[in-house]
Formats: C-alpha cells, sequence, structure tokens
C-alpha cells in the first residue's frame, strides 16, 4: 500500500469562497448598471423625441409632463377629488375580489379536487363560462350590482376565481400518490387527509396561482371603473382619455404598476415563509 | 386463537384495468401465509405483481377473487396494526423530522406532548436525535428511510409490510440499513412481508422466502431460510450456507427474470 500525499494546496476553501463572492459582487454591480442606463436611455429618448416633436408630445405626453401630473395630484389632488381616495376605492375593490375569489376558489379547487364524481358534473359547466372572456361581464355587472363598489369586486372574483380554482384543483390531483397511502395507513381520516396532506402538497400551486390573480383582481377593478364608476384609479384613466391628457393616463398607470409591484413583493415574502421547508437552489462555483 | 397466522392470502386473483380500459392480471392463484413473528421476503422479476401482494394486506386493493385474511379474519378496509414501508420518499416535506415521526400516532388520537416523547424516543433508535428540526430534503437517503422506519415502527405495526424499502439506497447504506431493521424488528417481532428483487437481501433477511414467477405472478416455491439469528447481514453473505441456498433459489428465479425481459424485449 502507498500513500498518497495531499500534494495539492491550489484553492483553499476560503480564497475560492472569497473570489466567488467577489465575483458575484462585480456581476450585480454590472446587472445594476445595465438596468439603471436602460431606463434612463429609454425616459430621456422619450422626452428628447417629445420635445424635438419627433413624436407628438400631445398624444405621448413625456416623462417630465407625467411626473408633474403625478406631483400635482399628489399635492393638490385630482379634478375628481384626492387622489388618495380613488386608489384607496380601486384598492378596495381589488382586495376584495382577490380575497373572496382565491378564498371561494381554494376551497371549491380542493372539494372538486377530492371528489371525482362532482368534479365530472361540474367540469362541463365551468369550462363554458371560463371560455367567456371575463371582461364582457363589466357591463353586465354594472347592469346589475349598479355603478358602486359591488360591481367593482363582482369583476374581480370572477377574474381570481377560475385561475386559484383551476391550480387548486390541480394541486389536489397531483399529490403524490405514496404520501397519501402512507398517511392513510398511518392512521389518517379523511378530514386528516385532507388538512396535513391534499392542502400543504397543493399549496404551491395555490401560491402560484395568487402571485398572478392579484394582477387579474386589480384588472377586474379597473376595467369595472372604465365600464362606469363615480371613483377610482379607473374612473381617473377614462376622464384623461376623454380630456385628451395623456400625461394624465400614464400618471395613473404608473400608479397602477407601483401598486402591483407592491403586492408581488409581499406574495412572495409570505410564500417564503410558507415554503421554507423547499430545498434551496445551490450555486455553481465555476 | 394466537396459532392463527398472521396473514393468509388463499387463492388470490387481482386484476385491474390499465389506462385504455383492458383487464390485466397481477396476480394468479396466489397463496401464501405468513405466521406471526415471522420474516417473509417475496422475490421475483421486475413488474410481476409483487407490490399487489401487499396492497392486499392493507385493504387499499381487493382480491378480485380468493380471500385475503389479517390476524384471521378477512380484510376491511386498512387495519390499524399494519405499518408500510414504501419504495419511494413518503415523507411529508413539508414537515420536519419529529413532526413526520409524530403523524402516526397524532393520526390516531394520542395527545401531543406524548407522542412527542415517543417520537424522541424513537429518534433516538435509530440515530436522528441531532436531525430532528430538519426537513426530509435536508437529509440523505439513508437518514430519510431511518425516519420513514422511525415513522412506521412509531405505531408498533404487528405486520410490517415493506415494498423494496431499500432498493434507492447504495449498497453500503442498504447493508447498514439491513442491520438496522433486524435490530428494530428483533425488539417486538411484527410479522413481515418484505417485496425486493433483490435475493441476496431476502436471503439475509428473511425466514422463508417466496419466489414469484414472470406476470401474472403466483408462487414458483417457498424456502426456508435456516441461518441462525441473530444475523451479521454485513459478513453473511459470505457464509457457506448462503451462498449454497442462494445458488439454489436463483436457479428457480433465473428462468422467470428471462422469462420477464423477453417479454420486454417483445414488447418494445
Amino acid at each position: 500500500m502507498t500513500s498518497i500525499s495531499p500534494t495539492f494546496d491550489a484553492t483553499s476553501a476560503e480564497a475560492l469562497e472569497a473570489k466567488a463572492k467577489a465575483a458575484n459582487t462585480g456581476y450585480w454591480r454590472k446587472v445594476y448598471f445595465w438596468r439603471i442606463s436602460l431606463l434612463v436611455l429609454f425616459l430621456g429618448s422619450w422626452e428628447l423625441a417629445a420635445r424635438t416633436e419627433v413624436i407628438d408630445p400631445f398624444r405621448y405626453a413625456m416623462p417630465s409632463t407625467i411626473w408633474a401630473r403625478l406631483v400635482e395630484w399628489i399635492t393638490e389632488g385630482t379634478s375628481e377629488g384626492p387622489l388618495w381616495y380613488h386608489l384607496w376605492v380601486t384598492m378596495e375593490e381589488s382586495l376584495l375580489g382577490f380575497f373572496s375569489g382565491s378564498i371561494i376558489g381554494v376551497i371549491a379547487g380542493i372539494a372538486l379536487g377530492r371528489n371525482k364524481m362532482a368534479a365530472d358534473i361540474f367540469a362541463l359547466y365551468i369550462q363554458l363560462i371560463n371560455s367567456i372572456p371575463r371582461v364582457v361581464l363589466a357591463p353586465i355587472f354594472t347592469v346589475i350590482f349598479g355603478l358602486g363598489l359591488m360591481s367593482k369586486v363582482a369583476l374581480s372574483f370572477v377574474m381570481v376565481f377560475f385561475v386559484v380554482f383551476a391550480n387548486a384543483f390541480q394541486g389536489v390531483r397531483e399529490a403524490d400518490k405514496a404520501m397519501i397511502a402512507n398517511a392513510r395507513i398511518l392512521g389518517a381520516s379523511e378530514s386528516q387527509l385532507t388538512r396535513s396532506v391534499i392542502i400543504p402538497s397543493a399549496l404551491s400551486w395555490i401560491f402560484a396561482s395568487l402571485h398572478v390573480s392579484f394582477g387579474f383582481a386589480i384588472i377586474g377593478a379597473i376595467v369595472g371603473e372604465f365600464v362606469g364608476a363615480r371613483y377610482g384609479i379607473g374612473l381617473l384613466i377614462s376622464i384623461a382619455k376623454g380630456s385628451f391628457d395623456a400625461a394624465g393616463m400614464f400618471a395613473a398607470i404608473l400608479i397602477v404598476m407601483v401598486v402591483a409591484l407592491i403586492a408581488e413583493y409581499l406574495m412572495t415574502y409570505i410564500e417564503g415563509r410558507f415554503a421554507s421547508w423547499k430545498p434551496p437552489v445551490s450555486q455553481d462555483v465555476a | 386463537m394466537n396459532n392463527t397466522s398472521a396473514i393468509e392470502l388463499r387463492n388470490v386473483t387481482r386484476q385491474f384495468l390499465s389506462p385504455d380500459g383492458k383487464a390485466l392480471t397481477a396476480l394468479r392463484d396466489f397463496s401464501m401465509t405468513v405466521a406471526r413473528g415471522e420474516f417473509a421476503a417475496v422475490v421475483g422479476p421486475t413488474g410481476c405483481g409483487k407490490s399487489t401482494t401487499l396492497n392486499l394486506v392493507t385493504g387499499l386493493f381487493k382480491p378480485s377473487a380468493g380471500e385475503v385474511r389479517v390476524m384471521g379474519e378477512p380484510v376491511n378496509g386498512i387495519d390499524r396494526r399494519i405499518g408500510f414501508v414504501f419504495q419511494t420518499d413518503a415523507l411529508f416535506p413539508w414537515r420536519n423530522v419529529i413532526d413526520n415521526v409524530v403523524a402516526g400516532p397524532i393520526f390516531r388520537g394520542m395527545a401531543k406532548a406524548h407522542a412527542y416523547a415517543e417520537a424522541r424516543d424513537w429518534l433516538a433508535r435509530v440515530g436522528l436525535s441531532k436531525f430532528e428540526k430538519l426537513h426530509p430534503h435536508q437529509l440523505s437517503g439513508g437518514m430519510r428511510k431511518r425516519a420513514a422506519l422511525a415513522q412506521t415502527f412509531i405505531n408498533k405495526p404487528e405486520i410490517l409490510l415493506m415494498d423494496e424499502p431499500f432498493s434507492a439506497l447504495d449498497v453500503q447504506t442498504r447493508a447498514v440499513m439491513h442491520t438496522e431493521l433486524l435490530k428494530l424488528w428483533s425488539e417486538n417481532r411484527a410479522s413481515v412481508v418484505f417485496v425486493t428483487h433483490d435475493l441476496e437481501e431476502a436471503i439475509a433477511l428473511a425466514d422463508k422466502v417466496y419466489v414469484l414467477t414472470a406476470g401474472p405472478a403466483t408462487v414458483k416455491s417457498v424456502y426456508d431460510i435456516k441461518l441462525p439469528r441473530p444475523r451479521n447481514v454485513a459478513d453473511i453473505r459470505y457464509d457457506k450456507n448462503f451462498i449454497d441456498i442462494s445458488k439454489q433459489i436463483w436457479n428457480d428465479l433465473k428462468s422467470e427474470v428471462q422469462e420477464a425481459q423477453a417479454r420486454q424485449t417483445r414488447a418494445a
């Protein structure tokens, strides 16, 4: 037997880690640099093109007028009253639609996912209703529920419900067969099985749908406001359109964008707390 | 009453429908008896219907013909005296190790404090005490199997069914797990049916080895393994008696494996 002496000293673990860390920082510095550069380039050429009248500033507005409109709305309020009130109304509609749609969607998805016969009975009708482009329901809801809160919540609800329902249903169906058999043999009753195996395993599907569906809830509320409303961001866009106020339209879009982004981050955070058991992705050190 | 066998399958036939609606036969006229405290192994070519025997005992499958009895009584639903170790990972990935182990007792209505105390005891026995707060994905394959064993043994099963439980492990880990399993088993001597396609594993562990034919499976022959217990699984494969028996059984099994292979090639 010959022993092999450890001759290598090429890279120690510390050196490798330090190198990877430095490379990582450098990488992200570049990413941020390009992100900011692209934004500046885009806004700058928009502003320039509008000021030199390469594009029509009346129809395309420009970043500076959009910003001015935003500041005016925030400090002095809109022609229809304070901006915060409109934002609050739209948020209230979206949140109500989002929560009612996702809660009922999850319950219906799990219930039908656990009951094959009921699923087969309802499948046809769900497919039929699901094939309706949701926004065409807006006028109907306005007629049924009036110009107030309810018609927008209803539209938000149908936008959210089907997405969440379909994912919860699929998640239940995809639950691992061996895991279910294991729980049964360990002694789980049907309701224990649902609570401790079916729902947790469907949770990642459900969260995936909640991510997109908050965006859908906002779409529902705003489209509802286009069709007929007294308050809301949708109404502001509609009024801006009526008075050919391009800057106002873009300012409203910007507000919706910020709100949707905040919601998205919040959702990712909550999901991260629920899915702490998932394996992290390890890095490739090259 | 105590002289009834723990498990009895009498002339059982099990047919099932394939996804495209064709009737297939997994087991044909299958009979086996496992006495109380006996360790039986079932070997047969891949895909012959070995696992079906276990599912009949749990009551998850019903026999198309024949009779299945557990502790002298016909099977009616899932028997609480049964424990099952799966081939695949059946731990709940969103629960940490100890929460996985307490699952059985808590499903069965044991008080939480009591269940956790028992779970700690079982984790100590399988050597996972330090890892009780980790989630399954943080454990090695062998550790996951230990957790699965603790999860099953905590219910104190009188009948233990194992479906190729160690087939996904590497050879060295598997040998360690064999020793571990025999140690746990010898403490309260459940009646075991251990399904495997690994003949050496079957002989090293069992009192009785059932050789199955290529599907639809029926019993081809039964061998009593008279190797003394306690067995040292790591060394036993070099024992002369072990080698003799495994040659003898392999002669029997070989033709079935060849038959199963030939059918697969024909089908492809």
